[in-house]
């Protein structure tokens, strides 16, 4: 069997669906060949092999330790764009770059951040978390106070309502991955549960609902059920390790795991419990889309099942015909993800991707297909189930139940709608180029 | 004996007045203490401060504080405008205005005091955010020109889109 993995080929890969999509078991069996013949994704052409010498950086000294670590200078390119860089009073939006990253975690420095109000800039020593309303006794707790209650950590994703709104355009917007899903981030969040804080301050029975509100200058605010309180809700302190992101929510932010992300409110400094929802600026008038026939969706809460591929996608050139991996994230509120299907073919024929062990609910999965493209014009989407067997819609059916803009939208940056839980299509051309098609 | 027994009724009162809750790290907080950050406005008005305001003096107000972003007689700026609407069969993204989609006369009430003006909120007073409140709703003609907004009559407002809404996961609600 190791003689065949030896001498096994890229021609002899399992074909698994239409236009060179190949068995996911390659990742497993083709070993060393399979690897060689993965030619990535490229910015710039494949240098021809020449003779090895000593770099300049192999010479000598190094650049000294950092205190605090910042990636090498030749990632200058791989940050977040800005929708409002010089913090001019409206909305700022910062999207992750889905397609110059990889695996499951968002650094911190590159993880989503909307502002409403611009980051409050909070000394952890002076800030509060009080909890009070229906409960049997209000209390008020510090950031020491927190600390020394057991923590959990947890994978979570945290996605904008409005992630994805350009594919709510009439005609495909000719646009990035980082600008049509840049408004969602995987991280791992540690921090104290929402549940153990108001076991100690007691519920009033009569308490169904709380408001949470942020020490921002908008005091942003929005009502959760007390349901998803009691769930799986968390005071995050952490995030990947170390002290939440002042854009994320600095000291500390509510996390509702695969809630929309505007209700998980940062820089969280009270939560009342109440008898109805605060019907807020929000949750009454924002996150609420509107419909076809005039209607609009409220408390829609969760980000549904949902997938798009990273690579290859707009701005990764295909470096000439050959074998690649196609990868990309999946992830539902409803859980795990159970199955990603990828088709190169325009939905056609499917293959079943490899998702990356281990799989967490409510958090980034990573898939992977390997796929031999032969340089002619191809279309790949992929779709994805959760463990609650719901499964991501076809576009055609999103615009069935959601409606379109009546004319194509030209700022990706526009929220024409929210909730867009729809396939994404990449058009890859003969040239090796990707852009973003309906299919 | 007796000792033991005083010892006895402590160790039980400590018990008794631990027990109700579970042990923890929080701090007793009065609602008085809390009263500054207590903003938060409910549909059926509570949480309501008294004050009251017309059309009239909010407009007033408008000018000074609010037309620089939102325009002359709010008809928009650098920031939405507060005045008119398209029906919303017009699109999916239709810009949803307080007339055409906000369900609730206190959400604007309570966005109104909790976030402007921008650059300065919770600066207005309670009688200031009643006054505006009432030119805005006057000025779209959900109230008349003469109304008075307090307490008792802003709840009492009823919106032109409060039907206009479908719960996406019911189950999901309380």
């Amino acid at each position: 069997m190791a003689g065949n993995r030896r001498t096994r080929r890229p021609d002899d890969l399992e074909a698994a669906a239409g236009n060179g999509l190949l068995h996911r078991r390659a990742f497993l069996t083709g070993g060393a060949a399979f690897a060689a013949a993965v030619t990535g994704y490229t910015l710039s052409e494949t240098a021809a092999a020449q003779q090895l010498t000593d770099a300049p950086w192999s010479q000598g000294r190094g650049v000294a330790v950092q205190e605090y670590g910042t990636p090498s200078p030749f990632e200058k390119q791989v940050v977040r764009t800005l929708s409002n860089p010089r913090g001019e009073p409206r909305t700022q939006h910062g999207r992750t770059p889905h397609h110059l990253i990889n695996g499951t975690f968002t650094p911190n420095g590159l993880h989503f951040v909307i502002s409403h109000s611009g980051n409050p800039d909070i000394d952890p020593s002076q800030h509060r978390l009080v909890i009070h309303g229906l409960v049997r006794r209000p209390l008020v707790f510090t950031l020491d106070a927190l600390a020394r209650y057991p923590m959990v950590s947890r994978m979570a994703f945290v996605e904008c309502g409005g992630n994805s709104a350009p594919l709510f355009s009439n005609e495909p917007v000719q646009a990035d991955v980082q600008a049509i899903h840049g408004l969602v981030s995987c991280a791992e969040w540690t921090g104290v549960m929402l549940s153990t804080l108001l076991e100690e301050t007691g519920i009033d029975p009569k308490a169904t609902w709380l408001i949470a509100e942020g020490a921002d200058s908008l005091a942003l605010s929005r009502s959760v059920p007390m349901t998803k309180a009691l769930d799986d809700a968390m005071i995050a302190l952490y995030q990947n390790g170390e002290r939440l992101m002042p854009g994320n929510g600095y000291p500390m932010r509510l996390l509702l795991p695969g809630w929309e992300g505007n209700m998980q409110v940062k820089w969280l400094r009270r939560l009342k419990l109440v008898d109805a929802p605060a019907m807020s600026y929000y949750e009454a008038r924002t996150y609420a889309p509107i419909l076809p026939n005039g209607k609009a969706y409220q408390f829609y809460f969760l980000q549904e099942v949902k997938s798009f591929i990273t690579h290859p996608s707009p701005g990764l050139k295909l470096n000439g015909p050959g074998v690649y991996e196609i990868s990309g994230v999946a992830y539902s509120a409803n859980g795990r993800i159970a199955k990603v299907m990828v088709t190169a073919d325009g939905g056609r024929s499917w293959a079943q991707a490899a998702l990356q062990d281990p799989v967490h609910p409510k958090a980034f999965t990573r898939f992977r297909v390997p796929w031999r493209w032969d340089g002619g014009p191809v279309v790949l989407q992929s779709r994805a189930w959760d463990e609650g067997g719901n499964v991501q819609p076809t576009r055609a059916e999103i615009i069935a139940r959601r409606g379109q803009t009546a004319k194509p939208v030209t700022n990706p940056a526009a929220f024409t709608s929210q909730h867009y839980n729809g396939p994404t299509s990449w058009r890859v051309e003969a040239n090796g180029e990707v852009k973003n098609v309906y299919a | 004996m007796f000792t033991l027994r005083i010892l006895f009724a402590l160790a039980f009162a400590v018990f008794a007045s631990t027990v109700a809750f579970a042990q923890g790290f929080g701090t007793p907080i009065s609602e008085t203490e809390i009263a500054t950050w207590d903003i938060s406005i409910m549909p059926d008005g509570a949480g309501l401060p008294p004050g009251r305001g017309t059309p009239e003096q909010g407009g007033k107000i408008y000018a000074v504080k609010c037309a620089l972003c939102h325009g002359p007689e709010a008809k928009g700026g650098t920031n939405a405008a507060l005045v008119g609407g398209a029906p919303l069969t017009t699109g999916i993204d239709t810009p949803k205005t307080i007339a055409n989609f906000w369900p609730y006369a206190t959400t604007l009430f309570d966005f109104t005091r909790r976030a402007m003006p921008w650059q300065q909120p919770r600066t207005l007073t309670n009688d200031e955010v009643y006054a505006l409140t009432a030119y805005i709703l006057a000025l779209n003609k959900i109230i008349g020109p003469n109304d008075v907004m307090d307490a008792g009559t802003l709840p009492k407002v009823r919106m032109p889109n409060r039907d206009g809404f479908i719960v996406r996961f019911p189950e999901r609600m309380p």
